[in-house]
Formats: C-alpha cells, sequence, structure tokens
C-alpha cells in the first residue's frame, strides 16, 4: 500500500502535488522539482499530456519518480487512447510499480498544439474507472481474464466551482460506483461554496483534496474567471493580490490561508503550482503542514 | 434533414483539374441548393471562373437529386457535352460524387466538402443532430443526443467544462449535458441525468456499414 492510500483511507490528511513532464527528452527540470516536492508530499501527480500539449508520457515519468523512491500518481486521460490502449497502459503501470491511478477524461484535443488530431474519448473518466475496477478483479473490459491481478489506488476529478453543481455531484457518485476511492479537485478559491460543496457530497463518503493553484497576478485570477470552467476567484482575493508588492510572497500567504480553511473541512489538498514549484515549500511551512528546513 | 457541405477553396478546386482543358459541371438541386454550395447560382458562379482561368466548360447540369437514380437519367441524357469534357467537377455531397462516379465513365473531381448530417435551428444556420452511432440513446437524454452535441461525445454525464451553460472547447455552443439537464429539471427529472454506465459499442459504427432491407 502506498502513502497516499495509507493516510487516505485512515482518515487522515494527505497532500499531493503536480508536476508535468517536458516537451522534449530533458528531464533535468522536471526532476529536479520532482525531487523538490517529492520529500514534502505523499505522492506527486504527473500529467497526462496536459491541455493536450504533446509531451514526455506520464507513466514513463511515473516509473522514473518510483526509482528516485518519489510516490508518484499517474494520470491518465481518455484523450488519446482506445480501451485497449487504457487497459494495456493501466497494466502497464501495475508492473512498473505505479499504483495511484487519476483517471480524468481529459482536455478536448483543439486546445492543445495538435488541433488536427483524432479525438479518441472512446470511454470517459467513468468507464475508464470502471475498466481500472474490472482488471483488479482479474478480468479486463471484454470479460477477459488476466494472469495475473493489479492493484491500484483509484482517483477521480470534481470541479466543485461548477455551475449548476448537481450535475457534477451525479457524476461524482458515478465514479464512486466505477470505483473511486479519492478525489482532487480542480481550483479553489471560493471557500463557502467549497463548504456548501462538502456537505453536498458528504453521503459519498469518499475522501476530497482540495485543488490549490498558485495564483500569480490579479490578471491571472481574472483570466481564470472569465476561462476556466467552475474556476471563481473571489473579488477580494484579487484585490489583495493586486496590492501586493511581493507577488510571490502574496501568493504564498493566499494559498497557506487557502490550505487551513479548506483543510479543515475535506481531508487533503492538491497543489498545481503552475511554474511555481519552488515556491510548495514556503507553502506549506506557512500553512503549518511542513516545518521549516533549515538553511 | 439535409447533408450540409461547404464549397472547396476555389485554388484547391483549379488543382485537382490540373492536366484538364475541359471541364463539365454538375450541381444538385436538393442539399447543395440549400446549403448555396452546388445550385444553380453556384454552378454558374464556378462555371465563369473556370472559364476566367482558361478551361473550357461544354455543358453544366443540376441533378435534381444527385445521390439516386435520377443521376443516372441525368448522366445519359447529357452524354454528348460529357462526352467531350475531361472530366466532371461535382458540386454535390459525398453520395452525389460517388453516385456520379458509379455512372459515368468520366474521371469525377468533387468541388464540396461533406460536413455533416442536419437541420435548420431558430437562427436559419444548419446544425448536426445525429452521427449515426447505431445505439441510440436518446430516450435517456431528453431527447438531446450527447454524442453528437458533446465535443468528447460523452454518454456519462458532463465533463467540468460547462461555463454559463456553454462548452469550453467553444464558448459559442451550448454544452449538451447542460440542455439534457435542463430539460430533465423542467420534467422533474433533475436528478436522473446519469444513473446507469455507459460503455459505447463502436461494432455499431463500424465502416462501411451496409444494411438489408428484406423486401416484403
Amino acid at each position: 500500500m502506498g502513502k497516499l492510500m495509507e493516510r487516505l483511507t485512515a482518515a487522515q490528511f494527505a497532500v499531493t502535488a503536480e508536476i508535468g513532464p517536458p516537451k522534449g527528452v530533458n528531464l533535468e527540470e522536471t526532476l529536479r522539482m520532482a525531487d523538490l516536492l517529492g520529500p514534502l508530499v505523499d505522492a506527486v501527480n504527473v500529467t497526462d499530456q496536459q491541455s493536450a500539449v504533446m509531451r514526455v508520457g506520464s507513466l514513463a515519468t511515473c516509473r522514473l519518480l518510483v526509482e528516485r523512491g518519489i510516490e508518484p500518481v499517474f494520470q491518465l486521460t481518455c484523450r488519446d487512447r482506445n480501451r485497449i490502449a487504457l487497459q494495456s497502459d493501466l497494466l502497464s503501470a501495475a508492473v512498473l510499480g505505479v499504483e495511484n491511478v487519476l483517471c480524468l477524461t481529459g482536455d478536448y484535443v483543439t486546445l492543445g498544439d495538435h488541433p488536427q488530431a483524432k479525438p479518441v474519448f472512446d470511454l470517459d473518466s467513468v468507464s475508464l474507472l470502471h475498466a481500472a475496477s474490472e482488471l483488479t478483479l482479474g478480468r479486463d473490459l471484454a470479460g477477459k481474464t488476466l494472469t495475473g491481478a493489479p492493484a491500484y489506488f483509484l482517483g477521480a476529478t470534481v470541479s466543485p466551482g461548477a455551475e449548476p453543481l448537481e450535475p457534477q455531484i451525479q457524476k461524482m457518485e458515478m465514479k464512486v460506483k466505477a470505483g473511486a476511492r479519492f478525489f482532487q479537485t480542480q481550483a479553489v478559491y471560493d471557500t463557502e461554496r467549497f463548504a456548501r460543496f462538502i456537505r453536498d457530497t458528504h453521503h459519498l463518503g469518499v475522501p476530497i483534496m482540495a485543488g490549490i493553484v498558485l495564483l500569480k497576478s490579479a490578471g491571472m485570477a481574472r483570466f481564470m474567471n472569465s476561462n476556466v470552467a467552475g474556476v471563481n476567484v473571489p473579488e477580494p482575493l484579487i484585490a489583495e493580490m493586486d496590492g501586493a508588492k511581493s507577488k510571490r510572497q502574496k501568493s504564498v500567504e493566499i494559498a497557506a490561508r487557502l490550505i487551513n480553511e479548506l483543510g479543515d473541512i475535506c481531508q487533503g489538498v492538491h497543489i498545481m503550482p503552475i511554474g511555481w514549484e519552488q515556491l510548495v515549500p514556503d507553502v506549506l511551512v506557512a500553512a503549518g503542514l511542513r516545518e521549516a528546513v533549515p538553511t | 434533414m439535409y447533408m450540409i457541405t461547404e464549397q472547396k477553396p476555389f485554388e484547391e478546386i483549379l488543382q485537382s483539374l490540373q492536366g484538364a482543358t475541359s471541364v463539365y459541371l454538375v450541381g444538385c438541386g436538393t442539399c447543395p441548393a440549400a446549403c448555396r454550395t452546388g445550385g444553380k447560382p453556384e454552378v454558374l458562379a464556378i462555371k465563369e471562373a473556370l472559364l476566367g482561368a482558361g478551361l473550357t466548360v461544354p455543358g453544366w447540369m443540376i441533378i435534381p437529386t444527385a445521390c439516386d437514380e435520377l443521376a443516372e437519367q441525368a448522366i445519359v441524357a447529357q452524354g454528348e457535352p460529357i462526352a467531350e469534357a475531361d472530366c466532371l467537377l461535382v458540386l454535390a455531397c459525398g453520395l452525389g460524387v460517388q453516385n456520379v462516379a458509379r455512372y459515368s465513365d468520366k474521371q469525377v473531381r468533387p468541388g464540396l466538402n461533406t460536413l455533416f448530417f442536419g437541420q435548420r435551428d431558430e437562427d436559419g444556420r444548419f446544425v448536426e443532430l445525429c452521427l449515426q452511432c447505431g445505439e441510440c440513446v436518446l430516450g435517456r437524454t431528453a431527447g438531446i443526443c450527447p454524442r453528437t452535441a458533446c465535443a468528447k461525445e460523452l454518454v456519462n454525464g458532463p465533463c467540468g467544462g460547462y461555463h454559463n451553460g456553454k462548452c469550453e472547447v467553444d464558448p459559442e455552443r451550448p454544452c449538451a449535458w447542460m440542455r439534457i439537464y435542463d430539460r430533465l429539471a423542467a420534467h422533474g427529472q433533475a436528478d436522473q441525468l446519469v444513473t446507469t454506465l455507459t460503455i459505447k459499442d463502436y461494432r455499431k459504427a463500424s465502416h462501411p456499414r451496409r444494411t438489408v432491407v428484406v423486401a416484403q
């Protein structure tokens, strides 16, 4: 059993952070980030060609993390692979010592850098979770028996700020039924709304990790408000960011505050630093989750 | 119902006619006429453009429906001018072009791209409503097809990308699942948006599809 599964199933607070593999084979920077974040968190998510931009694979990068003693969360999307490839990659993950899998539908191809590509979506997040659960029972989606069944700790995503919220919750129920055992959410800034979401999903009895995206500027906040579905940065936060002398310091302060407020009502946080990975240690120290390393 | 088409750029048409000096033009009086891509005015405009490019046009016709047996009769009736041409430029959908190719021994060039099979909406735009998946789910989705109306063809509920009822892929496009949700809500069934796991069966849509209608 991995550390993430151990903590979440024991109802302990868990922390994950995300890294994205590079476009090209020079992994120096990616692994430096993994080495920085790895010791501070319970597991490191590796994105699967995020925003539909072609990159080094999530699974290969996950294996490199395993070799460095860092527990990965393999993000797997349905955008680029049909059910044969998805199940094969799931089996490969198990063989490579990767147990945590975050099952996603995936961003649409035209949002990425190969807009001409065929969008696959043979399965979706729910049917992918179902397929992975079937594999753990020793059979594939076609009902064929496996030689050796894998074990996974399956996760899924949800957008707590989506309006209306009810469709998200119904889909969440489908994901839990299909085998999701933890959730990592879209970026949360509106703590009141998130509290309502937690109340409305309490019946599912599944651990939820609040998504924390480090704010870089007031402009970024406004951009997300108008362009990123389900993200709502409240005006006072934007004003606070706008008036800050040091954006980095303010970013750390806001993230730490969010972690404390959200952490009180859910079971963990998932940090998406998007380029500001080096600030994550400060965020975790400021949130009181980790002790400062003496320099 | 219409087969929706768009005209290829004239440069592309000209390039496809390289090596030909004489081109016979075929339009279609049904869907391409409605789409204004291959009716009489469009065929005449292409004729002028071809003449302007130094080609000769020994004749043209608008087949009332290029996709059925009328195509054969029309091609026979136009035997002489067609015989003078090096090839046929067909301003019809993929069915029409292939039908003309079937009944004529001349080389055939398509003047249109076939986009989808659809219907006019309230604003007079053509929209795609059915992608012929072979396993209709409309009974569970308030009569709105998620496989056609959702960019990701999702069948197990919406992704997290809806924003003000619109799709994150295209802010002009309504989210299929929000439309389904609103219609179910109007019937007091908002909690029935997604209740059972659906896994698609692409055998139903394996190309080319054929079916036999048994004669009575």
